[in-house]
């Protein structure tokens, strides 16, 4: 028998809390958060470094006082909050399979779901870098937790791949634990991280970034002994076997993107956007699954936590008007992205919305750039940038005139 | 004696000129008003927040993370790591417990980021 | 004293001591590895070849197809999955189609039941999104899929049940051979004496015969290097696909494999480091080009993991088995390259009639049972099985794999009933977990904090897969103050 409830929100991270909360507010009668972890806050847990919440709270939070910012204000309501649950199924009509230790087999049956789950790490496997297969090579992620959360030394020679922002702050949490980081290579001609992290993670502790620059070998029997540098030609990122180079390391670590984790999204049925590995959504954050929502790094990677937060707000309040049968569920129109705009959220929006916030990424860097939004033919937004970078993710307000006709956002070089 | 900066008040890493003239600190290659000031600062006085993880007593796992409460000065950070690392704290501690005062002589304390639970 | 001593512990070895484990016997199987399927058991196609391309008369030949026909009957036994998927050689040339009838004669000749040439037409129904290219095929519906390391493992762990002991994480360092008996001394000085030794050392198994006075042959490692595929875009592959054996080589396969992921693999590499399981850079455009030729819309994008493995090649030709004509106390079971896998039950049964004419006194041993009894895997049971189970042990309702949906109850079970020391590898290669498209990102502490738990092996000194693969170098400045 499958117990009813308004909202199910899948995962206790920074987009479930914020969802959760938000749907509560909105009106929704039950609520419940089902979290595989120990304890809510997702990958905030181990991210106990600052620079949190500067754009939601106006102050800069560590990784875990930013979650507790929210369970806080959880233990206000009385939204439900499962913890070790692990959610196995969910189908279009919204029922949910899930186990837990405490309360056995769960099976939910929701008016609304919020899909919360976060995001995983690209692996070295899906890299597919040859050599040997010893331990020492590590996710900057998983890393990061056998440092932050169980004392443990992922090693003392250490290369890093990719300049990702974890992996970033996981050079200077290296560097604080006695290790010696030797160097940080990036397959682009930029980095995805933040100008601060590379000049308070790596400057401050004289560790080379090597733009171009790739892995092409990992060797070692057992444990890592090296790995095989090499930059790349510029055009098509393939290595110069001329450039090679050993470096002797114990320690590989790999921050080399972030992955969507629609593992239970796609068996719902619901449009999935290629560019972000996410769903497709409306201005709802509505997959095109009636009654399934999503939000946070399910839905498309964020660099700034405030931003998902925001947007997991903005989820589960249209969840709660979903449950109780109050969103609008007119016709929806296309938003379609042109020249240097890599991807747009929400991808489709309702022909009568008025007022949008638009999140997109570009694929280049753009120094200035010009970003303008068409309706049909007709211009109806153009904004200068001084830069856009695609490490960063970018927010423009719209204004929208009621009717028919896919959006265009397009960015070029100004 | 000149120093160069990237910005990092913003995307745009501005590549900051600083250098002192006359008594005054002067900043170019800016773009707005928030590079002028970090140049000022990170010229003449470079300050950081430290954080990291404590041990909390009679656990193996689940560490108690721990932040200086204001930016220290860059060059203590190595003092304020040392104190950090000869800490064990007592279950429980919320969120904002000071867990030393005056941390390395900073003037900043080191506070818990986490709470934790008696066990 | 042994009656018998296996050295190696990987499929071959493991089969030896299961089968002997039904005699009243008391037997060890000795490894240089931290656990059993090291070698080529854990890094191999995973297929129960049908039989059709070894030499009519040769011992792989034979072994090969009545491997293939015991295979049923020990998945069964043991609870390890077998599908017969059936395989495909594909033509792609008018001189394919007369490898492929040399294919089929040759299988007529070695009586692998089923054979059937096929039109291209046919060959595409069988297996959609094939090339335009194929124009025909060898159908061999007895070829099949299984896991190799977890048969090892399973077949380990019934020999266990069965009374058989293992000597893991030390190699064969010496053999005398004494009037009525051998000495095996390993680098770690364990000496263990015994009626006969048996030799399944697979790459080292030249130099174990050496040890134990034979010289005859040599083995050369051939390494095989594989990507496998997400399981979420791995539906495109169906059946085992081989290409007709050109002059250029024997291809690449096409296969999927019981866990529903699909491969690509593997090369055919020869080389003298016997340890070498490194995937060369080199390899990865011969497999995406080779493969291709098979199916061309291959997932590229989307691989989980590469890997390599060795196949144990004799300069016999052939499987060396039986009796050493130099020492009255060796038995070989050497030189097992491919179809080593599909062989490994008959090599079995051959090594155990050839100790018995040897000398050794098979006996029934009345409480032999030929069966792995475990709990159906939770990621396969029904809904009201997994409350049921839950119910019973909450262990399994934390899961700790989230790909693979591995319960820690299954990891505890895992670390409980393994032959060696826990490691991380270990554990994965038992329950799955870190198999998955996260390649253990997520599991990996998790799986280490259970094995802290139950063996008290402090954290940081637990290994990815024993010796000096220390998964952490030591602990943090902090913890190391304490």
């Amino acid at each position: 028998m499958s117990e009813r409830v308004q909202v199910a929100v899948i995962g206790g991270g920074p987009a479930g809390l914020a969802a959760a909360l938000s749907a509560k507010k909105a009106g929704a009668e039950r609520v419940v958060i089902l979290e595989r972890d120990k304890g809510p806050g997702g990958i905030l847990q181990q991210c106990i470094h600052n620079g949190f919440g500067l754009h939601y709270f106006g102050q800069e939070l560590t990784g875990p006082e930013y979650a507790q910012r929210f369970v806080s204000q959880l233990e206000d309501t009385d939204i439900e909050l499962f913890l070790d649950t692990m959610v196995l199924e969910v189908t279009k009509d919204r029922r949910i399979t899930a186990v837990s230790a405490e309360r056995g087999l769960i099976e939910l049956q929701a008016d609304a779901v919020v899909l919360a789950m976060g995001c995983r790490e690209r692996t070295r496997g899906a890299l597919l870098i040859p050599g040997t297969r010893p331990a020492g090579v590590f996710t900057a992620g998983c890393a990061q937790r056998l440092v932050n959360m169980e004392a443990c030394l992922p090693g003392k020679r250490v290369v890093i791949l990719g300049s990702g922002d974890i992996g970033l702050i996981m050079a200077r949490r290296m560097v604080w634990e006695g290790a010696e980081v030797l160097m940080v290579c990036e397959l682009m001609p930029y980095s995805s991280g933040l100008n601060r992290n590379i000049v308070q993670c790596l400057q401050d502790n004289d560790i080379p970034l090597y733009f171009n620059t790739t892995v092409t070998c990992i060797h070692g029997k057992e444990r890592v002994e090296g790995v095989t540098i090499a930059q790349v030609d510029p055009a098509t990122r393939k290595p110069l076997p001329e450039t090679a180079r050993y470096v002797a390391c114990d320690t590989l670590l790999l921050s080399v993107g972030l992955i969507p984790e629609n593992e239970l999204t796609t068996p719902t049925g619901a449009q999935m956007d290629r560019v972000t590995s996410g769903a497709v959504v409306d201005e709802f954050r509505q997959t095109t699954v009636p009654g399934i929502f999503a939000c946070g790094n399910v839905l498309h990677v964020h660099d700034l936590v405030d931003n998902v937060s925001r947007e997991a707000e903005i989820a589960g309040e249209a969840a709660a008007k979903f449950a109780r049968g109050q969103l609008p569920s007119g016709p929806r129109r296309r938003v379609l992205t042109s020249g240097g705009a890599r991807y747009a959220v929400p991808q489709l929006v309702s022909e009568d919305c008025q007022e949008l916030d638009l999140y997109f990424r570009v694929g280049a860097a753009f120094k200035p750039a010009l970003v303008q939004v068409f309706q049909g033919d007709t211009l109806i937004k153009q904004q200068k940038k001084p830069v856009m970078t695609p490490g960063e993710m970018e927010k423009l307000h719209l204004r929208l005139e009621k009717g028919q006709g896919d959006l265009r956002l397009h960015v070029e070089q100004a | 004696m000149e120093k160069s900066f990237v910005c990092i008040a913003c995307p745009m890493g501005c590549a900051l000129r600083v250098w002192e003239e006359a008594g005054e600190i002067r900043v170019s290659g800016n773009t707005c008003k928030r590079g002028l000031e970090y140049g000022r600062q990170e010229f003449s006085a470079p300050m950081r927040t430290v954080t990291s993880s404590v041990r909390v007593e009679g656990r193996k796992h689940g560490l108690c993370s721990v932040k200086t409460d204001a930016a220290v000065p860059k060059e203590k950070v190595p003092q304020v790591l040392s104190a950090v690392y000869g800490l064990c704290v007592q279950a429980p501690v919320r969120v904002g417990d000071v867990l030393l005062e005056n941390v390395a002589d900073t003037g900043a304390n080191l506070v818990a980021t986490r709470n934790v639970d008696k066990a | 004293m042994y009656d018998v001593l296996i050295v190696g512990g990987g499929v071959t070895g493991c089969a030896i001591a299961r089968a002997l484990s039904r005699y009243r016997l008391k037997v060890a199987v000795l490894d240089g590895a931290a656990d059993v399927a090291m070698g080529a058991s854990r890094a191999n196609s995973a297929i129960v070849h049908a039989g059709y391309d070894c030499e009519p008369g040769s011992k792989m030949a034979r072994l090969n197809v009545r491997g293939n026909a015991m295979f049923d009957q020990l998945c069964q036994e043991l609870d390890v999955p077998l599908k017969r998927v059936g395989s495909l050689v594909l033509g792609f040339s008018q001189q394919d189609g007369k490898s492929l009838e040399r294919l089929y004669q040759n299988g007529l000749a070695n009586g692998v039941p089923g054979l059937r040439l096929l039109s291209a037409e046919e060959t595409h129904a069988m297996q959609p999104g094939l090339s335009d290219k194929v124009l025909g095929a060898l159908y061999a519906p007895t070829g099949g899929i299984t896991c190799p390391y977890e048969l090892t493992c399973a077949l380990a762990k019934n020999a266990m049940d069965n009374g058989v002991e293992f000597y893991l994480g030390s190699p064969v360092r010496s053999i005398a051979t004494l009037a009525d008996a051998v000495e095996v001394e390993t680098e770690e000085q364990v000496l263990l004496r015994g009626r006969y030794v048996v030799n399944a050392a697979g790459v080292h198994a030249d130099e174990v015969s050496a040890l134990a006075g034979d010289a005859s042959f040599h083995i050369r490692p051939r390494k095989g290097e594989y990507i496998l595929f997400d399981r979420a875009v791995s539906d495109f592959v169906q059946m085992v696909l081989f290409q007709a054996p050109t002059a250029m080589g024997k291809g690449i396969l096409v296969a999927p494999t019981v866990d529903g992921n699909a491969y690509i693999g593997p090369t055919a590499f020869n080389q003298d480091d016997k340890e070498d399981v490194s995937v060369r850079p080199e390899a990865l455009d011969e497999l995406k080009a080779t493969a291709a030729l098979s199916i061309p819309n291959l997932p590229l994008s989307k691989p989980i993991t590469l890997f390599a493995g060795l196949r144990a090649v004799a300069d016999t030709g052939d499987f060396v088995i039986g009796r050493s004509e130099k020492n009255p106390r060796l038995v070989q079971a050497a030189g097992i390259c491919s179809p080593g896998l599909s062989s490994a039950p008959a090599i079995a049964e051959e090594v155990v009639a050839s100790l018995a004419e040897a000398g050794l006194v098979l006996e029934e041993n009345p409480a032999y049972s030929p069966l792995r009894k475990r709990k159906k895997r939770f990621r396969h049971m029904s809904p009201q099985e997994k409350a049921q189970a839950i119910a019973e042990n909450p262990a399994y309702g934390r899961i700790i794999c989230r790909c693979e949906t591995v319960p820690e109850a299954e990891i505890v079970e895992a670390i409980r009933e393994m032959p060696g020391v826990p490691s991380v590898d270990a554990v994965k290669r038992r329950t799955r977990a870190g198999m998955g498209r996260c390649q253990g990102g997520f599991c990996m502490p998790r799986v280490m904090e259970l094995i802290e738990r139950e063996t008290n092996i402090p954290m940081d000194q637990i290994t990815k897969n024993g010796g000096g693969s220390r998964i952490c170098v030591g602990v943090t400045r902090g913890e190391a103050k304490q």
